[in-house]
Formats: C-alpha cells, sequence, structure tokens
C-alpha cells in the first residue's frame, strides 16, 4: 500500500511534466497503470473544458451567422460548419498539424499594456495549442449547427411579443431569444460536450506528437497495453474513468438544464437524456 | 507507367507529376480508397446484423438473454469507442490465439501468460508465421472489420431498439386481438412499421461510420491516412521523385475526399428520407 503512495506521489503529474521521468517498464503494478491513466485525464480534461468554454460563444457567432439572410454572412459560416461537421476529426487533426508545420516560424509580439508575450507559430505544432484550435473550431461547428436548429425553433410568438414590448437588437438578443435558444438546445448540446471529451481521446493518436512521453489518458493505456500485451487491464480503466467524467457532465449540465427551464411548468420541461449517437467525428 | 517515365531526374512540370502520381505506391494509394469502400460496404450490413441481434435480445423474455443484449448496447455509453477499436481487434486476437493453443497444442503445460508475455505455440499463431503476406493483410483487415461491426452494431441497436419501441402500441394489441402469436407479430408488424422511425438515426450513424473509416489507420491497417503519411514526407535526392513536405496536400485530399462522401451521403440520405415518409401519417408525410 505505501509502495502505491510513493507511485502516486511519482506518476500523478507525470502527464504535465513532473515526477518521475522514466516510465514504468518491468513489473507493472495495478496502481502505477490506475495513477499514470488518471495523470493522461488531465490533458483529456484540458482540451474538452477549454474547447468548449471558447467554442461555446463562436459557436452562438456561427448559428447566428447562419441564420442571417445576408449571404455574405451566412454562406462563410455554413461553409465552416460543413467542412468540420463533414470530415474526420481525425484527418482534422493530421491536416491541420502539417499545414502548422509548413508556417514559417516566427515570434509574434503582443502586447498587453503590461507585458509583452511572444506567441511563436511553432507553439501551433504542440498539442497544447495546435490541437486545442482544432478541437475548438470542431466542437464550434458541431454546437453552431446545434445552436442554429434551436435558433429556428424559437416560437414566432415569443419575438411578437418581444417586438409588442419594445425590444430591439441586443436587448431583444439577450433577453428573449438567446435564453429560449439555450434552453431548447441544451440536451443536444449535453451530448455535444460528453463527445467532445470522448474526441479528446484522438489527439495523441494522430499527428501532434506526445512530447517527452506526456500523453493523455489512452496513449498511456495503450503504452501499457503493448508492454504488458494484456488489453484487458488498461483499456477498462480508461472507460472507468470516462464513465466518471461522463455523470460528472450529466450532472453539471443537468444542474444548467434546470435552471434554463425554471420558469416552465413541470410537465414541459425538457428532461436531460443522453443518446449516444454521433461519437466519432 | 507512362514509356516517358524511365529517367524521372530528366522530366520537368506536368510531365513530371503524370509520372509522379502513377508510381506503384501511388497505385497502393488509390487502392487503399477501394479498401476504405470495401470497409464501408461489409461493414455497414455487420454492423446492422449485430445491432438487429442486440435489439430483439434486450427485448427477449429470457432473462439471460435479456441482460446479455441490454448490457451489449449500453456498453458503449459513456465510453470513448476508440478505446473500443484499440481494445477488441487484440482481445480477439488472443482469444482466438488462445482457443487455437488449447485445442492443438495441449500437450504444451506451460502457461500462456508469462509475467507481461503472451505466448502460445506456433501450430496456434495466426495467422501462421509461415503464411503469406496478403493472409497477414486480410487477418488484419477483419479483425478490424470485426471491431467496426461490434461498435457500430451497438449504436445501431440502439438505434433500433428505440425505433422497435416507438412502433405505436395499439398496432402491436390489434396483432395480438386478431390472434397472432408473439413472433408474427414481430415479423409482420413490428419490424415493417420500424424502419420509418429507425431511418433518421441510421442515416446519421451511416455518416458517423464514414467518418469513422480512417480510424483503421490506428488499427495498424496500410490505409489512405497512412499512404497519405508515407507519400507526402520529405523526400530526398536519393528517391526518385524528391520532393519537400507534402503531407498537407495529401491529407488536403482527403479531406476533400471525405467532404465530398458525406456530401453525396446527405443528399442520398434526404431522398431516402422523402419518399419513406410519402404517405405517413407524419409531418413531413402530411407536407408532400
Amino acid at each position: 500500500m505505501s509502495s502505491c503512495f510513493q507511485t502516486l506521489s511519482d506518476y500523478s503529474l507525470r502527464s504535465i511534466g513532473y515526477g518521475e521521468r522514466l516510465l514504468p517498464k518491468a513489473d507493472i503494478t495495478l496502481c502505477e497503470q490506475f495513477v499514470l491513466i488518471g495523470s493522461g485525464m488531465i490533458w483529456n480534461i484540458y482540451f474538452a473544458v477549454l474547447a468548449l468554454l471558447l467554442g461555446f460563444f463562436f459557436a452562438t457567432v456561427l448559428a447566428l451567422g447562419k441564420n442571417s439572410n445576408l449571404s455574405l454572412f451566412s454562406a462563410p459560416c455554413k461553409l465552416f460548419i460543413f467542412i468540420f461537421r463533414g470530415s474526420p476529426l481525425f484527418i482534422q487533426f493530421f491536416f491541420a498539424y502539417d499545414l502548422f508545420v509548413l508556417l514559417p516560424r516566427l515570434g509574434v509580439d503582443i502586447d498587453l499594456g503590461f507585458l509583452v508575450v511572444t506567441v511563436e507559430t511553432r507553439w501551433l505544432t504542440k498539442a497544447w495549442l495546435g490541437a486545442l484550435i482544432v478541437l475548438f473550431f470542431n466542437t464550434s461547428a458541431y454546437a453552431g449547427e446545434i445552436f442554429y436548429g434551436a435558433l429556428r425553433a424559437v416560437p414566432s410568438q415569443d419575438l411578437e411579443s418581444a417586438d409588442a414590448f419594445g425590444f430591439t437588437g441586443i436587448k431583444k438578443f439577450r433577453r428573449i431569444i438567446w435564453p429560449t435558444m439555450l434552453r431548447l438546445a441544451w440536451p443536444s448540446y449535453t451530448n455535444e460536450a460528453i463527445f467532445m471529451f470522448h474526441a479528446t481521446t484522438l489527439v495523441f493518436f494522430t499527428g501532434f506528437p506526445a512530447w517527452q512521453q506526456k500523453g493523455d489518458a489512452i496513449y498511456y493505456a495503450s503504452y501499457f497495453a503493448d508492454k504488458t500485451f494484456n488489453p484487458f487491464v488498461p483499456y477498462p480503466i480508461v472507460g472507468f474513468y470516462f464513465i466518471l467524467l461522463t455523470l460528472l457532465i450529466i450532472g453539471l449540465f443537468g444542474l444548467i438544464n434546470k435552471r434554463l427551464n425554471k420558469h416552465l411548468p413541470t410537465n414541459e420541461r425538457k428532461r436531460l437524456r443522453f443518446n449516444k449517437y454521433n461519437l466519432i467525428r | 507507367m507512362f514509356s516517358y517515365c524511365v529517367d524521372p531526374k530528366t522530366l520537368e512540370g506536368l510531365m513530371w507529376l503524370s509520372c509522379y502520381v502513377t508510381t506503384a505506391k501511388h497505385m497502393s494509394f488509390y487502392f487503399s480508397f477501394l479498401v476504405v469502400m470495401g470497409l464501408l460496404s461489409l461493414a455497414a450490413p455487420l454492423a446492422m446484423a449485430f445491432g438487429f441481434a442486440g435489439a430483439t435480445a434486450s427485448r427477449s423474455s429470457f432473462k439471460i438473454i435479456r441482460s446479455v443484449g441490454k448490457g451489449y448496447l449500453a456498453m458503449i455509453r459513456g465510453v470513448p469507442d476508440i478505446v473500443f477499436f484499440l481494445f477488441i481487434p487484440i482481445a480477439l486476437d488472443q482469444a482466438f490465439e488462445y482457443l487455437r493453443h488449447k485445442v492443438l497444442c495441449s500437450d504444451v503445460t506451460e502457461p500462456i501468460r508469462q509475467g507481461n508475455d503472451f505466448v502460445v505455440c506456433a501450430a496456434a499463431k495466426l495467422p501462421l508465421n509461415t503464411a503469406s503476406e496478403w493472409v497477414h493483410d486480410i487477418y488484419g483487415f477483419s479483425l478490424a472489420l470485426l471491431a467496426f461491426g461490434f461498435v457500430f452494431g451497438a449504436f445501431a441497436g440502439n438505434v433500433l431498439s428505440g425505433a422497435m419501441a416507438a412502433v405505436p402500441k395499439s398496432q402491436i394489441e390489434t396483432g395480438e386481438a386478431y390472434g397472432f402469436s408473439q413472433s408474427q407479430i414481430f415479423r409482420r408488424i413490428l419490424i415493417p412499421q420500424m424502419w420509418i422511425y429507425a431511418l433518421p438515426g441510421l442515416s446519421n450513424l451511416w455518416m458517423i461510420l464514414i467518418k469513422a473509416t480512417p480510424l483503421l489507420f490506428l488499427l495498424g491497417i496500410e490505409d489512405i491516412v497512412y499512404w497519405a503519411k508515407e507519400l507526402g514526407g520529405i523526400k530526398t535526392g536519393v528517391y526518385e521523385y524528391p520532393h519537400p513536405d507534402w503531407r498537407a496536400w495529401y491529407f488536403g485530399v482527403l479531406m476533400i475526399f471525405y467532404l465530398s462522401l458525406t456530401y453525396l451521403s446527405q443528399s442520398v440520405l434526404d431522398k431516402i428520407s422523402a419518399r419513406l415518409s410519402q404517405g405517413q401519417a407524419t409531418m413531413a408525410g402530411r407536407a408532400g
């Protein structure tokens, strides 16, 4: 048991570069597999949380753009959504990585007023930025389509009442359209969030290399499966972690769903249902 | 390919390109597109068969069969499918070799799992060490195909069991009132009526299946991703056709391939859906 505490301190932050440098090679214990794969989950959570947070806003913009009457706005949004929903995420990763490699190695200074940050293009070839951008675009496209569908489904009476009360422009959007759109889209968006977490497992199997063996959960799981010739332990461990994470997301998004549906009579509230129809993209 | 391709060093421009895109390796690249289409056309019916079996089993009146069916359908919820794609081929491979070892080499007493090794006798190896390369290729492809069938079967099973549940209860009750047996109700009433409910889910599934095909690369198959990486990488002067890093171009071609495939499928599926909803008591049926 004490050796497991030792493993915990050696490997629990291994995926972000702290602790023991060498991965376990011989006599791999169950504890080591649990700790290292759990450490890899840090990356899965990092990618999914940031991509979802940023993607949420971009998706709203895309949905509004696609809904626009001006083809100047709607055409690029439609194209963006089609490209990222119509091709496999797997290929998008490869394509983006190879494009980023071709970019000239530049440093761009960004003046934040109190501090100057040099953004270098070579960061794009690293998973933490390059893969994040791909995931951000991808989730924006999928969520944009979900929000667009919800936007089309906002009841026309709501809009008419808004007009009658003199709501216009941004105020009409923020107070009337947006909350209803979110409420209608939320069950599908919950699924999208779950898929996003699952999609992060592709990062280190595509173009983006795992630098110094700092990888995500499935990177370490396949490492163990290779080393022990026994897939029956590491992959179920990954499965276990992801089921926990999925339950957590459903709980969290369920709370938001409750808040969005607060004003409705109980029988009209939409319940969150996890239906697993589009997973790989 | 062409007669003027004998010495690529002397060629330029379009002539060079025409020779470059017809090399033997490029032919393998083009062939791998056929492999993808082959996988799609084999995996779809296999997944439907798995899914149908799973959905039927989950409605069985025997408790054991029902729980196996329900377990199969629930299996893919919450776990990323890439886990299954990595797990199933190895697990199947080891299961086959284990069984063959037990049958063919029953005189060997050493354990199969020796520490970190999985050891079976030479006769139990799959494919045999002496087998030619195409046997290895076919075996690898079949394992991948089984993995696709298994995972997508679970998806399809969820769609089909949802569709079976969506068939109005009164239809089933009418069948019972006319004295149909349970299997007759299943064959004559439930199955014919469930398709219209299953179609949206199944067409969604088809799109996902298309987008899942590059995962073949993870299973060690020489598919389009493998060849795009292989052909696009930097070729120095020692190669017949030297060129800089062209991987982005090759993956661009793959993007276009997949985009056109999904675009085509979408328009065909829209047509099928419009055709099937004609005369149905749904909103789409009335509008038309």
